[in-house]
């Protein structure tokens, strides 16, 4: 018989910490697979951020660097520019990187490093709480947004990827979604687009994944991915912004 | 130049002045030397520049002033406990807040007590001259190598900016550990992982132990200073960098004088000398510390000296116009004599 569903090699046999219903564990994956198809696990360094994925390194049977909370491009920056050789991915929440990170990032992008960012919006701060965070949605309550998210005081939900499409250095920036197995497939196809930006040298490739965290929603698992499928994907269209070798 | 010499390939900096010499300087060299040179968004930006390249293994520095060091310290304080080896230069201004540009050493808690969180120590060396300042720059890189720690050079513009004769040398030949740490993609091999997080029951506590058996060894091997004619003295002027400089020209009018006066001047900070001043103390009585701030260093003099040794203090916070001149603290001497 043959095995039509196996653990990518890249991800090591443990059972991850994430919630039940949190996207986190499928991104995972996606990676996983991404990295194995293109051979790249022994040459890859993972650059882990500070968010409920800090543990990159505990499922990823690759080599990884721990970044401080928002840093994580100016790490990986630093990698890829005394190791050209090595395939070079940062793994960030939205906190971590449209907030405290927001200048790593458009910095990193506008320069075009040649590293990818997997980028995984969960509209809030999963690992300290669910308070509010950039990208929370108009009228989302959060543990620091108790009456919902009012753009007069808050402002509005950052659309990352579009933002960073505008930029010269930028090769490749899509948004996807992993809430259907139709979202998902194409998710895997953009993480296995981007890889092959930076396998080919051709620059800053980022792409985001819009993401559930039931914990901090207050909702069931089910809940939570319906809500990824229509009020965030309303918000955050998904799409390719920017695919330069199609220019 | 020194950093070149000593291998290193990868910097990463901020304008800032007064230390913009050094980017400037390394933004010429790298690009012929097969280097790295990034001006980055920020200081912050830098410091985990040098972090992810010294992941690698790579002999990376940074350089910055009082502002841009203070934004470098959480990343300063992560890779003490990742056991990263850097070198950062901080060619230090007068403070706080935006303060100054004039020579200062307003940053010897900052630098020397562990600026940044969760208690750790880097290797501080404080050169007082340029020769000094090549050669301490190799001696930086190959300890924190060989004790996989970040170091900090603690300058100021007195020594940054001087123009001083410098025989330019090769880098004596160390042997280092293996870098068995250092990231490379696994090759098929172990996977390897730099970080500070430890969540395991009894983890942290371990690495702290383990990170102060380091700072001891450092105690115990490689303080150093220098000692001038404290052979016969009955008061031991000290002070570091540019301080010292002063110092030892007050010294040395002093002796003209016949007066029996003596310099101890600590190199290294962390690990400071304290070596030095007990066994001077035991015999000579006086210490008379001269510093560019209210008072920073002769903490850890105090903690020095034998018991019964006085340890006086003379300072001056420095602002413009505010550098001592040699013949006031030749009467700081002649008071305390
Ligand atoms: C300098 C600093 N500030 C704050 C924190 C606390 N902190 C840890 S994770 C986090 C937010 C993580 O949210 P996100 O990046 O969205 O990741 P998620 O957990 O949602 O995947 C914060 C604020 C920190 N570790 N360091
Ligand atoms: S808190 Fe949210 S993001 Fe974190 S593991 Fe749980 S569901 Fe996932
Ligand atoms: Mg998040």
């Amino acid at each position: 018989m043959q095995q039509v569903f196996k653990k990518p090699a890249a991800l090591k046999d443990v059972q991850t910490h994430f919630c039940p219903g949190c996207h986190h564990g499928t991104i995972h994956r996606l990676v996983a697979e991404a990295l194995d198809e293109f051979g790249l696990q022994e040459k890859t360094i993972g650059v882990a951020s500070v968010g409920c994925s800090v543990f990159l390194y505990h499922y990823f049977d690759i080599d990884v660097v721990e970044a401080p909370h928002g840093r994580a491009p100016a790490v990986a920056t630093g990698v890829k520019r005394a190791k050209p050789e090595s395939f070079v991915f940062t793994y960030q929440g939205d906190g971590d990187l449209a907030a405290i990170g927001t200048a790593e990032i458009i910095h990193a992008a506008n320069r075009g490093e040649d590293i990818t960012v997997i980028f995984v919006n969960n509209t809030t701060y999963g690992m300290t709480g669910g308070q509010m965070a950039p990208t929370t949605l108009l009228g989302q309550k959060t543990s620091t947004s108790p009456y919902g998210r009012r753009s007069e005081k808050e402002g509005f939900p950052i659309r990352v990827t579009e933002m960073l499409a505008g930029l010269d250095g930028v090769a490749f920036a899509a948004r996807t979604s992993v809430d259907s197995p139709k979202n998902l497939m194409d998710a895997k196809r953009q993480i296995k687009k981007a890889f092959q930006y930076q396998v080919e040298g051709k620059g800053f490739s980022f792409v985001e994944v819009l993401s559930a965290c039931p914990t901090n929603w207050g909702m069931n698992a089910v809940a939570a991915n319906e809500r990824v499928g229509s009020e965030m994907c309303e918000y955050f269209k998904l799409g390719v912004f920017k695919d330069t070798a199609s220019l | 130049m020194g950093a070149i010499e000593a291998g290193c390939r990868y910097y990463f900096g901020y304008p800032i002045t007064p230390q913009n010499d050094i980017p400037e300087f390394m933004s010429r060299e790298m690009p012929g030397l097969n280097g790295e040179f990034i001006q980055a968004e920020s200081e912050i930006a830098a410091i985990n520049m040098v972090m992810g390249a010294a992941a690698t293994g790579a002999r990376a520095m940074t350089s910055s002033s009082g502002p841009g060091i203070s934004l470098k310290l959480e990343a300063i304080s992560y890779m003490a406990g990742m056991e990263l080896p850097c070198l950062i230069v901080n060619i230090s201004r007068s403070g706080p807040g935006l303060g100054g540009i004039d020579a200062s050493q307003g940053d010897y808690f900052q630098a020397v007590k562990g600026g940044g969180h969760g208690g750790y120590h880097m290797v501080v060396i404080a050169p007082a001259s340029i020769q000094e300042m090549y050669d301490m720059t190799m001696h930086a890189f190959d300890l924190a190598e060989i004790y996989r720690t970040p170091v900090m050079i603690l300058g100021d513009s007195v020594v940054g900016q001087m123009k001083e004769p410098l025989i330019p040398h090769r880098r004596p030949k160390t042997e280092f550990p293996a870098k068995d740490w250092a990231l490379r993609g696994t090759g098929g091999g172990e996977q390897r992982v730099v970080k500070s997080l430890f969540l395991g029951d009894g983890e942290l506590e371990a690495h702290n132990w383990k990170l102060h058996a380091k700072y001891q060894q450092l105690q115990e091997k490689e303080a150093r200073w220098e000692e001038y004619e404290t052979s016969d003295a009955t008061l031991i002027v000290t002070g570091f960098g540019s301080a010292a400089r002063i110092a030892k020209s007050a010294v040395m009018m002093a002796r003209e004088e016949g007066l029996k006066v003596g310099l101890l001047r600590p190199i290294t900070l962390f690990p400071f000398p304290v070596q030095a001043f007990a066994s001077l103390t035991a015999r000579c009585k006086k210490v008379l510390d001269i510093e560019l701030n209210t008072g920073q260093m002769v903490e850890d003099v105090r903690l020095s000296v034998a018991r019964d040794a006085e340890v006086h203090f003379y300072g001056r916070p420095s602002g413009t116009g505010s550098l001592p001149t040699p013949e006031e603290l030749l009467e700081q001497i002649r008071r305390y004599l």
